[in-house]
């Protein structure tokens, strides 16, 4: 390094600092700790703003802290409880599974390019539960069943399912995957998805049309208790995974057969990373419809700051996608209000530009 | 063939893809702190006779036995403790740290015993200055030294649960400069000389006759000379398999024998 001689007082601080840092990012809890810290902060300020605003003292005064006027606290619990909580807690929820998903599967595809978006897997799980809304209501038609509240998200799981495994086949090939293939086997397979939404709006009468649009941009302003309960089940088997297949992800990017040299179940592995990435992006779509590019937003920024180890990076993503997703929601609802802007256009606004910069300097890798 | 219990070995394998017969027939055992080269032409089988060893490919028919067991029966990570792989040309996406890339060797172990030994095989392929270095921006042949101290040290993990393994390597010299061709394959000896079975394909006949206890000579899938250098390294074998002229002299030290082609064809 110019300018820095080794025995600077200088260089040997930034040496022990880089050397504290070195082992601050190694320790998954030390960085899920301060991820914590912030989302609590980030949840906080998302609970004061929004159409019918609750300054700091009221929030206090609403949990119960400090003392306020009976009236106002009970105006300002409803509000929390029953329209701002939820939201927070789903936006939550959905930031952490879409970035989540976008880890694993660019662990699994070896390539930081990689997010269900992008590729196709979110609009698969789209035409799925598109398929259950519009199908499912004609086939039900005749008779007294109402389709079940679960019946959208395990569409959609299936459907994202199907187009992570088909992307695989198509991509990978002993071992190895062209991203050039994986990224216009996407597109193809996202554009022939869209075909067919386009096709069941077609079909859809007004009600449906309505839950249908609402896939495509992508929303969370439906949110409501139930539906996080929901959601919960998917991001619980997504954590209780996530330490069996932190070591493998790492290995695989060796390579599949280095990572089998090492003692990984390669297939095994696979198979639970598309099932977990279906499972994330499929429950996310089910109840958001389609956000795209927290999943690349996320681990790449996370990989600059902590490294590309998965025992640290993955639970990082599950924390720094929350924060993501809460903080974009949070600008989503605030910016043209009363009115909100879909939240798939707010994270589209930061991440498109933030893809194309990435695929400049992945250039070498995708070809001239 | 070593009277000892070979430490692995195959029983008449045969491999085919594609309609073409890879490997035919072939049986080899290889006996514990054996130094074995693997030579032959491209397309004699040799990757393919190795991917076989190591379990990634399965045979049409025989059988490959690890420690008198059927390496099919072994689990991926039993298997991982008793065999280390080098393969060619590893590419690494994300950026990982030298360090971060040879403590992978360890698999999920951590903790003070395995940073000793990621500190030694860093030691041993003389990078241990560019350990904090992302691997992505060192020289091939600097990325190679690191991927082979990850095999040393995944080599000497397993060597602590069951005692020594199996080393394969898969053209380790390709990439390195001389200084370092005879650093690595000095290392793979030292790991011999503890009682780790060494095979290694090697393309470079006068390496392979400098460094191998047994020269085993494929081609066309089978085996065409299998003994000591200086018995399977001979004008006749470089005639008949390599079809090329040339002349194998004896170094004046030990006898080893050099080839030193003479005939363009």
């Amino acid at each position: 390094m110019p300018g820095v001689t080794a025995a600077s007082p200088a260089a040997a601080s930034s040496r022990r600092f880089a050397g504290a840092w070195a082992s601050v990012r190694r320790s998954p809890l030390i960085v899920v700790c301060v991820l914590c810290v912030a989302l609590i902060v980030t949840a906080t300020i998302a609970a004061t703003i929004g159409a019918a605003g609750i300054p700091f003292q009221r929030l206090m005064a609403a949990a119960g802290l400090t003392a306020g006027d009976p009236a106002l606290i009970e105006r300002d619990r409803l509000v929390l409880w029953s329209i701002r909580l939820p939201r927070i807690v789903m936006a939550c929820m959905i930031g952490a599974m879409l970035a989540a998903a976008g880890t694993i599967m660019q662990g699994l595809f070896r390539n930081p390019l990689a997010e269900p978006g992008l590729v196709g897997v979110s609009a698969g799980a789209a035409l799925a539960a598109a398929m259950t809304i519009v199908l499912g209501d004609r086939i039900l038609a005749g008779s007294k069943v109402v389709l079940p509240f679960a019946a959208l998200p395990i569409a959609a799981f299936v459907g994202a399912l199907i187009t992570t495994a088909v992307l695989y086949r198509f991509a990978t090939r002993e071992g190895r995957t062209s991203i050039a293939t994986l990224l216009l086997a996407g597109l193809a397979i996202g554009a022939l998805a869209q075909a067919a939404i386009g096709l069941l709006i077609f079909m859809a009468d007004d009600r449906q049309l309505r839950d249908i649009t609402f896939w495509t941009l992508g929303s969370l302003s439906g949110s409501t208790w139930g539906k996080a309960g929901a959601i919960a089940p998917f991001l619980l088997v997504l954590l209780m995974s996530v330490p069996f297949i932190v070591n493998g992800l790492d290995l695989m990017v060796l390579g599949e057969a280095e990572a089998f040299h090492m003692g990984v179940a390669v297939e095994r592995l696979k198979r639970a990373a598309i099932v977990l990435v279906a499972a994330a992006a499929g429950a996310a779509v089910a109840f958001a419809g389609i956000i795209g590019f927290v999943g690349i937003v996320v681990p790449h920024l996370l990989r600059l700051a902590l490294g590309p180890g998965h025992r640290v990076l993955l639970p990082a993503s599950l924390c720094f996608g929350a924060i993501l997703l809460l903080a974009a929601d949070t600008v989503a609802r605030v910016l043209v209000a009363p009115a909100e802007l879909p939240i798939g256009i707010v994270t589209a606004a930061i991440g498109a530009p933030f893809f194309l910069v990435l695929l400049m300097r992945q250039r070498a890798l995708v070809g001239p | 063939m070593s009277a000892r219990a070979a430490a692995i070995e195959t029983q008449a394998v045969s491999v085919r893809a594609g309609g073409k017969t890879l490997l035919d027939q072939v049986t080899l055992a290889f006996a514990p702190g054996e130094c074995i080269a693997i030579v032959g032409p491209n397309g004699a089988g040799k990757t393919t006779l190795l991917r076989l060893l190591c379990g990634e490919l399965k045979p049409r028919s025989g059988a490959v036995r690890l420690q008198g067991r059927d390496v099919a029966s072994y689990s991926p990570r039993i298997l991982a403790e008793h065999r280390a792989v080098l393969s060619q040309d590893v590419t690494v996406v994300f950026p990982f740290t030298v360090v971060e890339i040879v403590r992978m060797g360890a698999g999920d172990r951590r903790g003070p015993r395995v940073e000793s030994l990621v500190a030694d095989a860093l030691h041993e392929v003389d990078l241990a200055a560019l350990g904090e270095r992302i691997i992505t921006t060192l020289s091939g042949g600097e990325q190679q030294r690191a991927h082979f101290a990850r095999v040393l040290v995944q080599l000497a993990c397993g060597e602590a649960v069951h005692g020594p393994g199996v080393l394969m390597l898969d053209e380790p010299t390709a990439s390195l400069d001389l200084r370092h061709q005879l650093d690595l394959l000095t290392a793979t000896r030292r790991c011999a000389a503890r009682g780790v079975t060494v095979i290694a394909i090697l393309h470079d006949l006068n390496l392979a006759a400098l460094f191998a206890d047994r020269i085993v000579v494929l081609s066309d899938g089978r085996v065409a000379g299998d003994g000591p250098p200086r018995e399977t390294i001979t004008d006749d074998m470089l005639a008949r398999v390599f079809k090329v002229g040339a002349a194998v002299g004896r170094a004046p030290s030990g006898g080893v024998p050099f080839v030193l082609p003479h005939a363009m064809r």
